[in-house]
């Protein structure tokens, strides 16, 4: 087997554009190809011919709000960006793109946390942007058909006065893309009991690096053959790209109440959540916040979270009022075994709103005190007060600060390792500090990420999760999508040891 | 006549298929051999996983186990029942219907994605399974997934083998996720409904917020099969409903206030719920001891009556309705009518049918599984070229 060497190994030290800060690069991605560099303006042209007015993006300055996704420490400006607005025209960017192997990287709406949507200087990215239309709404199957630009949030809006919604809700739904879930397989808050994207897609329309387009699944359940739709969802835009999606939509329950409970401790609180689960109750939600979340969400939301507590769970429960009312006695009763020091329900729909809002902006409201890196590994239940306390002690070593807010009932943990960006070393130990933490979760028996994706975050993590075999199958899988690795070339594989194309 | 191996280790299988792929040898994977109507083709030795079997790790506080393939299904669902936790994609046992023997193991579960009523609501096999150890085809040992809810970790590998009926890999070692038994059950029925009423019926259950576990539609010329003929006369349109004994009665009243326009409205109790759903799972009605075509066909759920009524201008045909009207259980009265069939699945709005019964003659020459369009058929190739790249594993599911 041959090896690609095609590195960028040098560890870069370059300039921000943001705020002029230096920060180490420790994550390299493949070397441009020179042969595509030296065509740029050819191609350019070409892509004009292939896309309507005003779809195509390729003044420097121009392209420089599509450098980096949320994973912002690291930036790269792409060749061009191509906002086609129909399947057929991504066809044809496609087909040119394969044909005259230029690299590719699919976009939604930026919202990645691991890297997934930045680009690389031969690469043209192919945004979905302009693809944002609902195609149909079938209430008597339950389905919405919908183009892969459409926000979550707006396919949940369309259906709402129906009394239906759309189950995965990322915290970034105002913004992130049904193709960007599908591309991460995304959950939320509320997948303990609905699943994540995987769980909720029927079928996709989908186009191939050659410029093929192909439908897998619709609203008939297990499309035929083998279960491409399953690897697609959670591909990380190395399969094809999605222009259309048909997810499976819910009727809204009756009632739902979110349910505040503080603890003195951590390992109580998580404690708490792994014998919930283990008594077999299953909630909509199970969201945990420390003593440092809950005061920087407090503070952005007034969402009234106890502020005299160490670890809070929001439990979310629904159903008619008397169903609510006979599963919180049954998690309050566990969660007294527990020593819980609060239980605190939402009085109005306003509160309700309130305490979804307060962990819903989370992510947000800590990037206005601090820079931050967001973890996203995830353990088995009986492991959460393990590495909860594991994840303080390395992040003391460290010198750093943290706050978690995640996903307890299933397990999928975010701490957020707070660091100063000004300061490179600041950096480097905050994706040390990282990296700890996700080889803790796996050696405890989870893995590297539940549900932000691979990117290039924690790409070169993936030997402590996998074996060699194991990385070379995925490949091997990979490759029969995509034998020349155009697709999203620097993601989610080890640079090292690829086979060759 | 084909050899049988039957390997006591992972180790063992491995080395096996790594010998198999070196001499071109092919092989055809068994479980239980529950769904083997026809021999594999002469050229291939069975590969039996009998011998992979037994419990690995079973923790019911973290709602997950880990078993070998070859461990018998019953063995299993035994001892989730004995934690009152279950499969929550309730796996069919289709001897009865196919007037086969054997016990069914979980990897033929898995590779099958064998999905009963539950699956419309709460997901299929491939939603419950979290990680997989398998041979692939060089006669490597490879893991993929893991042992938690939630994993985005590359590529889901796991999906891929769900369901991929044997033509990608030896599974070895499975493990799920699997949910708490409901406290109880019951079933609402609608009587007397046609079949186009009884779609309107179950798209008004499922728009409310009553959780049914459960639509299906037995119209009168099934019904007097099921639950020992307790169904009241006429066709039966039935709503399952599981959980705390009061919230389904609560829900029981809701739905069946709101299905009360629709025709006369009944109520099962818990025990024939259990008969019933089973036998609705298993496609008991069409367990006739004959060799009668026998179709399982998934379409969109307001598609399945439509594609019934279209046929049934042409050939002879009985049929039910589960997943709220999308998967038609089809007995053909003659022949196979594959063709026909999947015209009209297709006219209806696409879908695929599999062929699960028919004479041996019939099924070596129907394709079984819904061929696939070209480029779907070439990359389905690929992919299995990835795994299996000289081919040891035979299957009927990806195209040669
Ligand atoms: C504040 C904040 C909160 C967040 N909360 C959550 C959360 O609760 N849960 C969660 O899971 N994630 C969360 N995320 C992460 C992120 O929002 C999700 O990964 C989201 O699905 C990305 O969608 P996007 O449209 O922004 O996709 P992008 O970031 O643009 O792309 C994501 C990946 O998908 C690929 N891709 C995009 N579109 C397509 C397409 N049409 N076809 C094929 N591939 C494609 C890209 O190449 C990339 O690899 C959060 C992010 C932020 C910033």
């Amino acid at each position: 087997m041959l090896i690609i060497c095609l590195i960028d190994e040098e560890v870069v030290k370059k300039k921000d554009h943001s705020g002029g800060r230096r920060i180490m690069q420790q994550i390299g991605f493949l070397a441009p190809r020179p042969g595509v560099l030296a065509r740029r303006e050819e191609i350019v042209a070409d892509l004009a011919d292939l896309l309507p007015e005003g779809c195509l993006v390729h003044e420097p300055r121009r392209l420089v709000p599509f450098e980096t996704d949320a994973f912002v420490s690291y930036r790269r400006l792409p060749l061009a960006v191509a906002l086609p607005e129909t399947t057929q025209q991504v066809a044809a960017v496609l087909k040119y793109c394969h044909r005259y192997g230029i690299p590719v990287v699919p976009r939604g709406a930026g919202t990645s946390l691991s890297g997934g949507a930045i680009p690389q200087e031969d690469a043209v990215v192919l945004g979905l942007s302009k693809m944002s239309r609902i195609l149909e709404v079938d209430f008597a199957s339950r389905t919405a058909t919908v183009e892969a630009g459409v926000t979550n949030l707006a396919i949940s809006d369309a259906v709402s006065a129906d009394g239906y919604f759309y189950a995965p809700d990322p915290s970034s739904q105002l913004a992130c893309t049904i193709g960007g879930n599908i591309g991460m397989n995304s959950g939320g808050a509320h997948c303990l009991k609905y699943g994540v994207t995987t769980n909720n897609l029927l079928g996709v329309k989908l186009v191939l690096v050659d410029g093929t387009i192909v439908e897998l699944g619709g609203k008939a359940l297990d499309a035929p053959g083998l279960d491409l739709l399953g690897v697609v969802c959670g591909g990380e835009g190395q399969l094809g790209i999605v222009t259309e999606a048909t997810v499976r939509l819910i009727a809204r329950p009756e009632g739902a109440r979110p349910v505040l409970f503080g603890f003195d401790s951590a390992e109580e609180a998580g404690a708490c959540v792994a014998d919930v689960i283990g008594a077999g109750i299953i909630p909509v939600a199970i969201e945990y916040m420390d003593k440092p979340a809950i005061e920087i969400c407090e503070a952005f939301a007034k969402a009234g979270y106890p502020m005299d507590v160490e670890a809070l769970l929001i439990v979310e429960v629904e159903g008619s009022e008397a169903e609510m009312d006979a599963m919180l006695a049954a998690i309050i009763e566990i969660a007294r075994r527990h020593g819980v020091k609060v239980v605190k329900e939402s009085q109005s729909a306003m509160e309700a709103a309130l305490i979804w809002k307060g962990r819903k902006s989370a992510f947000g409201a800590t990037g206005r005190i601090a820079d931050y890196i967001c973890m996203d590994g995830t353990v088995p239940l009986g492991q959460l007060p393990h590495v909860l306390r594991g994840t303080a002690e390395i992040v003391a070593k460290y010198g750093l600060r943290v706050a978690n807010v995640f996903h307890a009932g299933d397990g999928n943990m975010h701490p957020l390792i707070l660091f100063n960006a000004n300061d490179p070393e600041d950096a480097a130990r905050a994706e040390a500090a990282g990296n700890d933490i996700l080889k803790l979760c796996v050696d405890v028996g989870g893995c590297l990420t539940g549900e932000h994706g691979v990117g290039i975050e924690k790409r070169d993590l993936m030997r402590h999760q996998y074996s060699e075999a194991d990385l070379a199958q995925q490949m091997a899988v990979r490759a029969a999508f995509d034998p020349q690795w155009l697709l999203n070339p620097s993601k989610v594989f080890p640079l090292e040891g690829r086979p060759a194309a | 006549m084909s050899l049988r191996h039957e390997p006591l280790s992972e180790a063992a299988a491995a080395r096996l298929v790594q010998a198999a792929s070196l001499g071109g040898a092919r092989l055809a994977i068994r479980g239980g051999g529950t769904r083997s109507l026809v021999q594999p083709p002469e050229e291939a030795d069975i590969l039996s996983t009998r011998g992979l079997a037994g419990i690995v790790d079973y923790t019911p506080a973290e709602m997950t186990m880990t078993v070998r393939v070859g461990t018998p299904l019953s063995e299993i669902v035994e001892t989730l029942a004995e934690n009152r936790q279950m499969l929550s994609f309730e796996p069919l046992d289709l001897r009865a219907a196919l007037g086969t023997s054997g016990a069914p193991t979980i990897g033929g579960v898995f590779a099958t994605n064998a999905s009963g009523p539950r699956r419309f609501v709460a997901g299929a096999a491939r939603d419950s399974l979290l990680g997989v150890r398998f041979v692939n085809g060089r006669g490597e040992i490879v893991k993929a997934g893991g042992r938690v809810m939630k994993n985005v970790t590359g590529l889901d590998l796991v999906k891929l083998l769900t369901g991929s009926q044997g033509s990608l890999a030896l599974l070895t070692e499975v493990t799920f996720r699997v949910l708490p038994l409901p406290e109880t059950a019951l079933t609402v029925v609608v009587s007397g409904l046609d079949d186009g009423l009884a779609v309107a019926a179950m798209a008004t259950a499922v728009s409310l917020s009553v959780e049914v576990s459960g639509a299906a539609h037995l119209p009168e010329s099934v019904r007097g099969r099921f639950a020992g003929g307790v169904l009241p006369e006429g066709a039966a349109t039935v709503f399952r409903l599981e959980g705390l004994a009061a919230s389904v009665t609560a829900r029981a009243e809701k739905l069946e206030a709101a299905l009360a326009r629709f025709g006369a409205v009944y109520r099962a109790d818990a025990e024939t719920t259990l008969t019933l759903w089973r036998e609705i799972r298993d496609a008991a009605p069409y367990a006739d001891g004959t060799a009668r075509p026998l179709w399982r066909v998934s379409v969109g759920p307001t598609a399945g009556h439509q594609l019934v009524a279209a046929l049934r201008l042409e050939t002879g045909v009985d049929a039910f309705y589960d997943w709220q009207g999308g998967l038609v259980w089809l007995r053909m009265e003659a022949d196979a009518e594959a063709e026909l069939l999947r015209r009209y699945v297709r006219a209806v709005g696409g879908g695929h049918a599999t062929l699960l019964r028919a004479r041996p003659e019939v099924l070596c020459a129907v394709p079984v599984f819904e061929p696939q369009p070209e480029a779907l058929a070439a990359l389905e190739g690929r992919v299995k070229a990835a795994f299996d790249p000289s081919g040891v594993f035979v299957s009927r599911m990806v195209a040669e």
